[in-house]
C-alpha cells in the first residue's frame, strides 16, 4: 500500500509538468499581444510596452519564461497579473467561493442522487422508478445553462424566493440555487449509476444467502446490498468532486458567483496569462489529488483490490 | 409461534425420525416473455430428522427451484407458486406471514449453495458474516459473535481459525469457502439443511472432504438433510433415499441402495449407465439421447418419452402416475415409486 501511494505520487510529477507546460505554451503563444491589449484603443508608447514586457518576462524566449515561472511557482509565487495584483491574492479570494459552491453541489448530488437511485433500484418498473428515469434523462440531455435560466426564471422571477444572481458570493444560502444547478447533471448520473448497481447486486448470489440467513430486510439492504452497490458510485463521486471545482464556469457566470470559474473566464478573455496558468495549475493539482484519493478509497471499499 | 420441537432433553438434539418437512403437490411456474415455464409440477417429498434425501436431476429438472421455494428465496416474480403446501413440522410455510418465515430461515432451515465464492458477501470478512447470525438472531455482542465465528470455523476444521476470522472470502480456497458456508448453515443448529449442489464447484478430492464433513455434522446434530445434486457419485455414500426429478416431476423415489441396484424408471437407468466405469475402459460411454425438454413446451404424455428407448404410444399421450413399485411376487417395496407406465418391465425385465 505504502509503495503504491509513493508510486502514484511520483507519477503525478510528470503529469503535473506536462499539463502546466501545455497550458503555459497555449496561453503564451496564443496570437494577440496582451500588453497592447492593456492600452485598448490608445496608441501605446513603445518604451512603456517594452518596460512592461521586461517586467513580466515577456521579452524572453518562451522556454525561459516557463522555467522562470516554474521556479517562482515552487517558491509559492504564482506571479503577478497584468493589473499588478498577485495571482495568489486573486485565487485566495475566488477559491473559497468555488469550494463552497462545489461542496454544496456535491452534498446535494450525493444525498439526493443516492436516495433516488436506491428507491428506483429497489422498485424497478414502479412509478417512482419510471419518474426517476425520465427526470434524470431530461437533466442529462438539457445543457446546464438552460437549467440555470429555468431555475432563475422559476425561483427568482416567478416565485421570488431568491435574487436572480448572487449578491454575496460567500453567503451559503445564496449559493444554494447555483449549487443545485451545478450538481444536477451529476445527480442524474449518481441516481442512474446507483439504480443500475443496486439492480445488479439485488440479483447477486450473496443477497440470496443473506435472505436465506433469515436477516431482516433492513439489515440485508443496509449491510449487504448498499455497501456492495456503492463501490462504483463512490468512484464517480470522488472524481466528480474534482470536476465540480473546475467545471463551474457556466454556472458561476450565469449566477454571478465570484468564484474560480468567473475569474478564469475573465482572465481568458483579457489574455491574463499569469492568472489563467496559475488557476489551471491549482485545478490540475486538485484533480490529481482527488483521483489518488478515489483509488485509495476504492481499496478500502473493496477488499478484493489490493495494491502491490 | 413455531411448533414445539421434540428435542432430546439431554443433548438438545432432535430424535431421529421426527418428521420435519413435507412438500405436498408443489407447483411452481415462471412467467416469462415467451410464455409460462412450468418448473415444478406436483412434487411430493418428505424428510425426517437424521435422514438424508438426495434430489437428483439435470439442470432444469426443478430440483433447485423446489429447494428455493422451501427456503422462501424464490424470485417472485417471475416465479409463482401456483399450488401446493410445504409443511414444516406440520405447519404450512406457504401460508405463514413473512416475519414468521424469516424466523425459520437460517434458524430452523438453513441452506448451502453451490458457488461459495459468489454466495458470500465479497466486502465482509468471513468472521462478520458468520457472526452476523448470532448478532441478528441471538443478540450477541460484537465480541461474542467473533468468538462464536471462530468456534464455528474450528468446527468445520478450518486451520488457524483465530487468525483467519478477519479474512475475506476471496482469501480462502474453494473448499475452505464451502466449509464457511457449511459453518454458516450450522450456526443456529437448524433442524434441516438444504444443500444445493454443495460440491459441484469443487475439486474431486475436496468434494469428498466436504461431503464427509457434512455427513458427519448431520449425524452429530441429527439434522435432516436435503442434498440436491446431479452427481450420482456424490449421493451414493451419504443419502438414505433418493428422489429423481425430470422436467419438474419426481419420476422415481427409492432407498438409495435399491435405486442403484435396480432402477424402476428408464431415465434413472440411463443416468446410471452414463456413469463412467473403470471396467468399461475403451468402450464408448453411454449417453441418454436428446436434450432435457424446454419447460415452455414439455412433451405431451411422459416428459421423458422423446428420449426414452422403450416409449410406447401410451407414453406419448398419458402422463404416468407415480406408481407404488412391487416385487415380482406383487409385494410392495417400501419407499419405492416410479412414474413410468412400464415400471414393471423396467424393474423386472
Amino acid at each position: 500500500m505504502g509503495s503504491y501511494v509513493l508510486r502514484r505520487v511520483l507519477q503525478m510529477i510528470p503529469v503535473f509538468f506536462g499539463t502546466t507546460l501545455l497550458i503555459f505554451l497555449m496561453v503564451y503563444t496564443l496570437p494577440g499581444d496582451p500588453v497592447a491589449a492593456l492600452f485598448g484603443e490608445k496608441a501605446a508608447d513603445p518604451a512603456v510596452v517594452a518596460s512592461i514586457k521586461h517586467k513580466y518576462y515577456l521579452d524572453q524566449p518562451i522556454w525561459k519564461q516557463y522555467l522562470h515561472y516554474m521556479g517562482n511557482l515552487f517558491q509559492g509565487d504564482f506571479g503577478t497579473s497584468f493589473t499588478g495584483r498577485p495571482v495568489t491574492d486573486i485565487m485566495a479570494g475566488a477559491f473559497p467561493v468555488t469550494i463552497r459552491l462545489a461542496l454544496l453541489a456535491f452534498v446535494f448530488e450525493m444525498i439526493l442522487g443516492l436516495v433516488l437511485g436506491l428507491v428506483s433500484g429497489l422498485r424497478r418498473g414502479s412509478v417512482q422508478d419510471t419518474l426517476v428515469l425520465i427526470l434524470t434523462l431530461l437533466v442529462i440531455s438539457v445543457p446546464v445553462f438552460v437549467l440555470a435560466y429555468i431555475a432563475q426564471t422559476v425561483f427568482a422571477t416567478n416565485l421570488g424566493w431568491v435574487t436572480p444572481t448572487v449578491q454575496n458570493s460567500y453567503d451559503l444560502s445564496q449559493l444554494m440555487l447555483p449549487a443545485i444547478v451545478l450538481g444536477s447533471l451529476s445527480l442524474a448520473y449518481v441516481a442512474r449509476l446507483t439504480r443500475t448497481s443496486i439492480g445488479e447486486n439485488l440479483r447477486a448470489d450473496y443477497m440470496r444467502t443473506a435472505v436465506a440467513k433469515g436477516l431482516p430486510r433492513r439489515t440485508i439492504i443496509s449491510r449487504h446490498l448498499l455497501r456492495n452497490s456503492l463501490i462504483p458510485v463512490v468512484t464517480f463521486l470522488g472524481t466528480d468532486l474534482g470536476a465540480l471545482m473546475g467545471g463551474a464556469i457556466v454556472t458561476e457566470g450565469i449566477f454571478n458567483v465570484q468564484g474560480i470559474g468567473n475569474v478564469l473566464y475573465r482572465a481568458i478573455n483579457q489574455k491574463e496569462g499569469p492568472t489563467v496558468v496559475g488557476i489551471v495549475t491549482v485545478l490540475v493539482i486538485v484533480y490529481l489529488v482527488a483521483s489518488l484519493l478515489v483509488d485509495l478509497l476504492y481499496a478500502v471499499l473493496d477488499p478484493r483490490i489490493r495494491y502491490a | 409461534m413455531t411448533t414445539v420441537i421434540e428435542k432430546n432433553q439431554k443433548s438438545g438434539r432432535l430424535e431421529v425420525g421426527t418428521p420435519l418437512l413435507e412438500v405436498k403437490d408443489l407447483h411452481v411456474e415462471f412467467h416469462t416473455r415467451d410464455g409460462v415455464a412450468k418448473a415444478v409440477n406436483g412434487v411430493n417429498y418428505s424428510v425426517a430428522a437424521g435422514e438424508t434425501l438426495a434430489v437428483l436431476g439435470e439442470s432444469g429438472s426443478g430440483k433447485s427451484v423446489t429447494a428455493q421455494t422451501i427456503m422462501g428465496i424464490l424470485d417472485m416474480p417471475p416465479g409463482k407458486i401456483s399450488q401446493g403446501q410445504i409443511l414444516f413440522r406440520g405447519k404450512d410455510m406457504l401460508a405463514m406471514k413473512e416475519e414468521e418465515r424469516r424466523q425459520i430461515r437460517g434458524q430452523k432451515i438453513a441452506m448451502i449453495f453451490q458457488d461459495a465464492l459468489s454466495s458470500l458477501n465479497p466486502v465482509m470478512t468471513v468472521g462478520a458474516q458468520l457472526g452476523e447470525m448470532f448478532r441478528v438472531h441471538r443478540g450477541a455482542s460484537k465480541k461474542e459473535a467473533r468468538e462464536k465465528a471462530i468456534e464455528l470455523m474450528e468446527r468445520v476444521r478450518i486451520p488457524a481459525a483465530r487468525q483467519r476470522v478477519g479474512d475475506y472470502p476471496h482469501q480462502f480456497s474453494g473448499g475452505m469457502r464451502q466449509r464457511i458456508m457449511i459453518a454458516m448453515a450450522l450456526s443456529m443448529e437448524p433442524d434441516l439443511i438444504i444443500a444445493d449442489e454443495p460440491t459441484t464447484a469443487l475439486d474431486v478430492t475436496v468434494q469428498a472432504q466436504v461431503m464427509d464433513l457434512l455427513a458427519e455434522l448431520q449425524a452429530e446434530y441429527n439434522m435432516g438433510l436435503i442434498l440436491i445434486t446431479h452427481d450420482l457419485g456424490v449421493v451414493a455414500d451419504v443419502a438414505d433415499k433418493i428422489a429423481v426429478m425430470y422436467a419438474g416431476r419426481i419420476v422415481e423415489t427409492a432407498p438409495v441402495r435399491d435405486l442403484y441396484a435396480n432402477p424402476a424408471h428408464p431415465y434413472t437407468k440411463g443416468l446410471l449407465r452414463s456413469i463412467p466405469r473403470l471396467d468399461q475402459k475403451g468402450q464408448e460411454l453411454y449417453a441418454i439421447k436428446g436434450l432435457p425438454p424446454n419447460l415452455l413446451k414439455v412433451p405431451a404424455g411422459c416428459a421423458f418419452n422423446p428420449r426414452c428407448d422403450v416409449a410406447t404410444d401410451l407414453c406419448r399421450t398419458e402422463i404416468p402416475a407415480l406408481h407404488q413399485v412391487t416385487d415380482k411376487d406383487g409385494k410392495e417395496l417400501t419407499g419405492r415409486r416410479s412414474a413410468c407406465h412400464l415400471w414393471k418391465e423396467t424393474l423386472h425385465g
